[in-house]
């Protein structure tokens, strides 16, 4: 429910970049009294969103209960040939290094643009592995595998696997791509890239701190996450190997949006689909957004309020401690010819377990969602994200420095 | 939390004297390794040199000559100059400067070596000062660890590890023979 959206909210005003601007905030505002300076007193409040960090050691990676950044990007990797689990280990204290110091606004070592690194504007860098890589180093089993076809899939290779990924995230589009090309430059001795996806949000400061996302079909996208008492049992692995206890899981699904035929919806037909008001995003039995919503109402008719097969019904999660963290994010990658545009979503779905909570969702979804009609899945990748570092250590070091 | 110092230069300086700190704690005592821990590379060696180095690299290079980079941080009331240095990469170190010859930049040996002022830094980085390698006995790559260990004018010895870091510049031709 509204659980985590206000718990996102909540945790943007403690431990974002929202307390810190604030404080800049005011203190631009003595400043001016005192000095009478508002140009000076306004570029200390406007670098606010640049100056934002996260911090990237910690018992978990950062970059997964963070408040969504605006920018994303997903970049998988596959090892080559000769890289072995030292040279693994290698890579990660390399690009370990290189987001330590990123996230918070310092050059990467051997920086080659350092005035770049200065605005990290919520920089995080999140690493995972993929289930090819267990095998490959012989690093015992894998915790995650890839999903199972599903009939509504039309995966292409080009977004789908990959032995390592690092996601990126930043308010800020060129501290994304500089952070990725330091990472990149630092990665590729060891790896190849297998693919790369863009995603983007509301401009930071655009929407209300703890207001869900809009997708580009026009909803209201996010309000139901697991719930703030369970959150951590839902997100964070706790048994398993013990090298991954405090990590999670992620599900990377590139899905396009039908925008042509989508349009040719009226809105009634749209909010059908999905079983919530376009405008507001409540429930079709009323409400606000984070009210519940009725799964038993039937209208005059007798005929259910929100359809048997509409998304909201179908991805429903009755147990909160089994939903999973939705941080998704758009893409838009140009036109063709006749103006049908590319686009849809990068859909991160993180949980402590993808077989007791994605794939469940998920197979309801396959089965009889409305909303297939104008989405269409074409890449699918999984990843294990390892517990976070402290200072001086690497994410995996738990499983590479394992004799 | 987020400094609200807006000057990017101090920003920057105190941000890496935190480093240099930190690493000097995590380092004490621990032995070479295999892969080099970047942000713990610097260590100074027990008789505690006046100079330390904050936040050493070398580049990668699969043969030929490479460098190592960093920088100089005197903690001392005196000045103190590297006057010389050894490393696990190769067999030689020299300590080199870029000068312009003919209108074009070389490297070259520096006379008299690094000076780091009394409390204060001296920068070693790609197309300026640099501790030049020669001749590699073995391929350095991406996230090796070179030990290196420099000769100060005050008799002690300042010994860290850098780590191995892919880069493309730093490419000036050398002027083996000095021409000053």
């Amino acid at each position: 429910m509204s659980d985590d959206n206000t718990r996102w909210g909540r945790r943007r005003l403690l431990t974002g970049g929202g307390l810190a601007a604030g404080a800049a905030l005011t203190g631009a505002g003595l400043l001016a009294g005192r000095q009478e300076q508002p140009p000076a007193a306004a570029s200390v409040s406007e670098a606010a969103v640049g100056e934002a960090t996260a911090a990237f050691h910690g018992p978990h990676q950062a970059g997964v209960a963070t408040p969504p950044q605006a920018h994303a990007v997903f970049l998988a990797l596959d090892l080559r040939r000769g890289t072995d689990r030292q040279g693994l280990a290698r890579m990660m204290r390399l690009l370990c290094d290189d987001a330590a110091r990123l996230t918070q606004g310092r050059a990467a070592l051997a920086d080659t643009e350092p005035e770049l690194a200065g605005r990290p504007a919520r920089l995080t860098v999140t690493f995972g592995f993929g289930p090819d890589l267990f095998a490959k180093l012989d690093l015992g089993g894998s915790p995650v595998r890839q999903l199972p076809k599903f009939g509504i899939d039309r995966l292409q290779t080009r977004w789908c696997g990959g032995d390592v990924l690092v996601q990126i995230c930043s308010d800020d589009p060129v501290t994304v791509t500089h952070s990725q090309r330091m990472l990149v430059k630092d990665a590729r001795a060891f790896t190849t890239v297998r693919w790369l996806q863009r995603g983007f949000r509301r401009a930071a400061g655009a929407d209300p701190a703890a207001m869900t996302q809009r997708n580009l079909l026009g909803q209201v996208d996010g309000t139901i996450q697991p719930a703030d008492d369970v959150h951590d049992r839902a997100l964070w692995v706790s048994d398993g190997p013990g090298w991954l206890h405090g990590g999670t899981t992620v599900v990377v699904r590139r899905i396009r949006a039908e925008l042509e035929t989508w349009d040719a919806v009226d809105r009634g037909g749209k909010e059908l689909t999905i079983g919530r008001r376009l405008d507001t995003g409540a429930p079709l039995t009323g409400g606000g957004e984070h009210d519940p919503a009725d799964y038993a109402a039937v209208d005059g008719l007798g005929l259910p309020v929100i359809s048997q097969f509409a998304h909201i019904r179908r991805a429903h999660v009755a147990d909160p401690a089994r939903r999973i963290l939705r941080r998704p994010y758009n893409y838009d990658d140009g036109l063709t010819a006749d103006g049908t545009p590319d686009t849809g979503l990068v859909f991160a779905a993180y949980q402590a377990d993808i077989a007791r909570q994605y794939l469940p969702v998920q197979q309801a979804l396959a089965e009889s969602d409305l909303l297939n009609e104008w989405t269409t899945p074409i890449g699918s990748a999984v990843f294990a994200i390892p517990p976070g570092c402290r200072p001086g250590g690497y994410v995996g070091q738990q499983l590479l420095d394992r004799t | 939390m987020r400094p609200i110092n807006t000057n990017p230069a101090r920003w920057r300086m105190a941000a890496l004297a935190t480093v240099a700190v930190t690493a000097l704690a995590g380092c004490a005592g621990t032995s070479p390794t295999p892969a080099a821990a970047p942000s713990q590379a610097a260590a100074a060696t027990a008789n505690a040199a006046a100079v330390t180095i904050r936040d050493p690299w070398v580049k990668a290079a699969d043969e030929g000559m490479s460098a190592a980079f960093g920088t100089l941080v005197n903690t001392s009331g005196k000045d103190v100059t590297v006057v010389s240095g050894t490393s696990t990469a190769s067999p030689m170190m020299e300590l080199h400067e870029i000068a312009t010859v003919d209108g074009k930049m070389v490297m070259r040996p520096k006379q008299g070596g690094f000076t780091v002022p009394a409390n204060g830094t001296h920068e070693l980085a790609p197309g300026a000062d640099h501790l030049m390698l020669m001749d590699l006995a073995a391929p350095v790559k991406p996230g090796d660890a070179v030990r290196v260990k420099l000769t100060l004018s005050d008799g002690s010895v300042l010994e860290f590890t850098a780590v191995g870091k892919a880069f493309a510049a730093g490419n000036e031709s050398y002027a083996p023979s000095h021409m000053g």
